[in-house]
């Protein structure tokens, strides 16, 4: 059984920032769900919820970040405390990223809705698919601060880039192919690169979640290979 | 190739007549570092200050076993002068604690006077007051009595007093623990200057200042060495649980 701060209100205001982030995380995770849904479903109705939904995960934004710096200026936060804080600094921008990106793709899915179907395109829902699944593993990996869900996450990523890839060129030949896709499809890509972004940002959750657990940061290795290799060898 | 530590422990248990205080320490100091040592009340932490220049035989009933180095001697070997290791081992204490009937300058000069220096009294007693940085403060009054100055001042005569004697180490038992935030902030600026030609351990309850001025932080629990690590990585991603614990608030 962890022990407690023997500060309970320090323990209270610890709790409080953990629950305000998994608050934002669910936020984002219900928007994302949404806005793939607008556009696969055809359904701007839930586009609008997620444009409604974006003005309080930017408030949760501003709070954690508030939660953050009065821990940091007040409690002089040590080791894990310090190390958790940190990560809910920056993960609260990624979170809002993620945020502003599921209203860009519900805005595609409004022009898209007004127009005729495309046909369908499996890689789509694929990448769509896969794109959250790895948030939702993301931030489990953040709750149950689980290194191994982190790592698979980053390895996902991967996957992930060679679907949008693969998806960039089936659009780009559709386009070729009728001139009159062309705003359609673009709209298409536009989806595709959010996603593909999207992925990016859980990656940065990831990442961040390993350097809360074990307290080394993994970022850009092959600009700090030496310095990684000298982490490796403690 | 390691540096050569300038003090290290080997198996260092300290006892009173109540049983023992310190448990197999083994540390080592780097020459010209500052090392902080934190734990709760009652951990050890001054007992191991204590130890490193023989005072803690002092109380009654009091001894050590174990191997003190200091420059690869050591400082408990039979044929060592315990008067000996504590000029090459000053000390500076909680509270300031001038000779409140000597003036300034007898105070810096009074280890000296004991050790049968007669000559360049002077130019030492301004070069000590130069490196505990109080010389401009008192050199128009050196004559004044030392109870004069302010809390401040008065542990930073006591720095220069204990430097005064060209001392290897110096240790440091809560040394700002008396002093309002400005003082404290002289006396931490000043820890890190004498870093440059001395080898400090500095005993704090305050793990902000121990994050402040040491390279190396030593954690330690019921008398014994928990952890001893970079003061960055203490601070940011100990390696044991009872050290996580502590500096993070969870008890102590």
């Amino acid at each position: 059984m962890p022990l407690a701060h023997t500060d309970r209100a320090y323990e209270t205001e610890l709790k409080d920032l953990r629950e305000k982030l998994l608050s934002m995380g669910g936020k984002v995770e219900v928007a994302i769900s949404r806005c793939v849904r607008s556009v696969t479903e055809r359904d701007s109705q839930l586009a609008e919820k997620v444009k409604e939904g974006e003005r309080e995960i930017n408030r949760l934004e501003v709070e954690i970040d508030d939660a953050c710096r009065r821990l940091l200026a007040l409690r002089q936060p040590a080791a894990s405390d310090l190390r958790f804080i940190t990560t809910a600094l920056k993960i609260v921008t990624d979170l809002e990223r993620m945020g502003d990106l599921a209203v860009n793709i519900a805005q595609r899915a409004f022009e898209l809705n007004q127009a005729p179907p495309l046909r369908p395109f499996p890689d789509l829902t694929k990448l769509a698919d896969l794109a959250q699944e790895q948030l939702r593993k993301a931030l489990d990996a953040f709750v149950e601060s689980d290194v191994q869900k982190a790592e698979e996450v980053m390895k996902g990523d991967e996957l992930l880039d060679t679907i949008y890839k693969k998806l960039f060129n089936e659009l780009l030949i559709f386009m070729m192919e009728d001139p009159r896709n062309i705003r359609r499809t673009a709209a298409l890509m536009f989806v595709a690169k959010h996603l593909e972004r999207l992925g990016d940002h859980t990656t940065n959750v990831a990442e961040m979640v390993i350097y809360m657990v074990r307290g080394t940061d993994l970022r850009h290795p092959r600009s700090r290979q030496a310095e990684l290799e000298r982490i490796e060898r403690g | 190739m390691q540096p050569q530590a300038q003090i290290s422990t080997v198996n260092l248990s300290a006892f009173f007549r109540s049983g023992r205080a310190l448990k197999e320490v083994n540390l080592q100091v780097l020459p010209r570092s500052v090392l902080a040592v934190i734990g709760p009340s009652g951990c050890g932490k001054t007992t191991f200050l204590r130890c490193l220049n023989r005072m803690h035989e002092l109380v009654p009933g009091a001894y050590a076993t174990g191997q003190v180095l200091i420059d690869e001697q050591d400082v408990y070997a039979r044929e060592s002068d315990p008067v000996m290791v504590r000029r090459r081992v000053g000390m500076v204490f909680q509270r300031p604690n001038p000779f409140p009937t000597m003036s300034i300058y007898d105070n810096v000069v009074s280890g000296l006077k004991l050790n049968g220096v007669r000559n360049s009294n002077s130019a030492q007693a301004q070069k000590s007051l130069e490196q505990a940085a109080l010389w401009d403060e008192v050199k128009d009054r050196l004559h004044a009595p030392a109870t004069s100055l302010s809390g401040g001042q008065q542990q930073r005569l006591c720095i220069a007093r204990a430097l005064a004697v060209e001392p290897e180490v110096l240790l440091m038992d809560e040394p700002a623990s008396a002093l309002d935030p400005i003082a404290t902030a002289r006396i931490e600026e000043l820890i890190r200057e004498l870093r440059e030609r001395y080898t400090i351990v500095i005993v704090t309850h305050n793990m902000q200042q121990a994050a402040r001025v040491s390279d190396w932080t030593a954690f330690f629990y019921m008398g014994e060495l928990v952890e001893c690590a970079p003061t960055e990585k203490i601070f940011t991603n100990p390696r044991e649980q009872r050290t996580e614990d502590y500096v993070t608030g969870k008890f102590g």
